[in-house]
């Protein structure tokens, strides 16, 4: 059914377009709402993308690791490192550990305390970097292993902080689908408008069209065509607006794309290119249920 | 069978009962003029032929339907079959004459293969051949009526309908278009003319064998022969 409708909505007939007079003002709102409305559609699906991603990245990689802070005096220190990495071995879920040397902790501390910083003379924890591996470790039975034979050490398995950022970037993407539907929707409302404009100021066309055996089919036909296509061509040009601002956003790659990143990536570039088909789809549905409902009215 | 049949139909607006208790039956090839004074109901009576309204009661049959049973698509095809000229006709105006009386033929997805030629010939009958390419605006009183009549027959309907056809021309037009008519019911279809013209009436008789419908007092009256 659908099929047959969208076929004879590209086939159409010449003629069949020419019953219903052109439309100036119009049209041109109807193709700049409906360009407009592609134009964000573009940046709520890079939100909608971007925090999806963000969401996967920060909770399976993230994950994946887990932390721990060997805090002891300087002389003992070196020892409970050691029987921290011992106890590290045996368990299961580790794929690797290993502690940060000087150098690297200075590189870490470096933004906060300066560059020239002597590091070995400060009661700084050792930090352990735990990869796990694909099973995962049992963070509570380390933790009672830790406690009892290396009373120093603390471990972090990033839960603590991952967790609220996981939930933080499923709302965002939430929210950009969202407003991806209600874009979706406002093109629905406007075209609707517009269409039923378009019916009203036609009222004596459809009714020189009804009185010579018109069915309403075939008058709806000829809203649906214009509406349809004025929808997709604005959404095409809004759409191909959006995607030239996204690949001009500064790209933020090196510094902080684990956190900004917004933006397509990959096949993802492919998804905006279903706006105009879908604005489509949208004015074909809201135009075809506008006539439906004003031809009923009529004789 | 005939092709419009109405049966104890009454219809009323808002108000009161515009016609009551109207039992008529159209035969095929039969030629009728509706007559009666203005806001009798002539109009109303034509409307309820082809669907445009449905009797508030009793019962309109067409073509063999109740005229209640019938969706929108079965009256966009009772349309096809009943070719209306009204009092003051309504055309798509941005089309050329040419189109408009071919729209019947555009919207019933027929024009492609009617052709030009039917459209030609039908022009010149009418006598609009050299004003094909005009704009409906652009055409007189009288031009209008005989393109809406040319409009009305192309799709060789099985029924005639004309409200009041002569109701803006010259003595010398609606003779023209009389004729036409009765040509038309001489090939075989059903005539109905509502006018309050009895000059045309009179002039038509003496070509056809023509009943009269009269309005009076919601009522349809057959009037006598000798009118």
């Amino acid at each position: 059914m659908f099929q047959v409708a969208i076929a004879a909505l590209w086939t159409g007939d010449r003629q069949a377009d020419r019953v219903v007079p052109p439309s100036g003002f119009t049209a041109q709102l109807t193709l700049f709402a409906a360009g407009a409305m592609a134009f964000l559609a573009v940046f709520a699906l890079a939100l909608s993308l971007a925090s999806g991603r963000l969401a996967t990245i920060w909770g399976q990689e993230l994950a994946r690791t887990a932390t721990i802070r060997v805090v002891a005096p300087i002389d003992q220190r070196a020892a409970q490192t050691e029987a921290a990495l011992r106890i590290l071995e045996t368990t299961k879920g580790v794929a690797s550990a290993r502690a940060l040397t000087d150098a690297e902790q200075q590189t870490l501390l470096a933004p906060w305390l300066g560059e020239e910083l002597a590091i070995d003379a400060l009661p700084v924890p050792r930090l352990i970097e735990i990869v796990e591996d694909n099973e995962g470790l049992d963070p509570e039975g380390l933790r009672l292993r830790l406690a009892a034979e290396v009373p120093g050490a603390i471990l972090d398995d990033h839960n603590r902080w991952r967790a609220p950022l996981v939930q933080a970037a499923s709302r965002l993407k939430l929210l950009g689908w969202v407003s991806t539907i209600l874009i979706a929707a406002t093109l629905a409302a406007m075209v609707t408008l517009a269409a039923n404009a378009a019916l009203s100021a036609n009222a004596q066309v459809i009714a020189v069209l009804r009185l010579v055996g018109a069915t309403d089919s075939y008058i709806a036909q000829a809203f649906i065509r214009r509406f349809t296509f004025r929808a997709l061509t604005g959404a095409a040009a809004g759409t191909a607006l959006g995607m030239l601002a996204m690949l001009l956003l500064p790209s933020t790659d090196d510094v902080g794309g684990f956190l900004t990143g917004l933006g397509f990536q990959g096949r993802h570039w492919l998804a905006p290119l279903l706006i105009p088909i879908l604005a489509g789809a949208v004015a074909f549905a809201a135009t075809g249920a506008a006539a439906k409902r004003t031809l009923k009215g009529l004789a | 069978m005939p092709v419009i049949d109405f049966e104890n139909v009454a219809y009323s607006y808002g108000g009161g009962e515009l016609l009551s208790d109207i039992s008529v039956k159209l035969a095929p090839g039969s030629f009728h003029f509706l007559t009666g004074p203005s806001g009798s109901g002539k109009t109303t009576l034509m409307k309820l032929c082809y669907g445009a309204l449905l009797p508030t009661a009793g019962h309109v049959t067409l073509f063999g339907s109740d005229a209640r049973n019938l969706d929108r698509d079965d009256i966009a095809m009772v349309r096809r079959r009943v070719g209306v000229v009204h009092q003051d006709c309504q055309f798509l105006n941005h089309l050329s004459v040419a189109e408009n009386i071919g729209l019947p033929l555009t919207v019933s997805g027929r024009h492609a293969e009617t052709g030009g030629d039917d459209l030609s010939e039908l022009l010149s009958w009418v006598g609009l051949a050299n004003r094909a390419s005009a704009l409906p605006p652009e055409l007189s009183g009288g031009e209008r009526q005989r393109a809406a009549l040319a409009r009305a027959v192309i799709m060789s309907p099985d029924v005639v309908l004309a409200d009041e056809p002569t109701g803006n021309v010259d003595w010398e037009m609606s003779q023209r278009l009389l004729r036409l008519l009765i040509e038309l019911n001489k090939m075989g279809k059903t005539v109905l003319i509502a006018t309050h013209d009895l000059g045309l009436i009179r002039a038509t008789k003496a070509h056809v064998q023509a009943r009269v419908l009269r309005i009076a007092n919601r009522r349809i009256q057959l009037a006598g022969a000798d009118l």
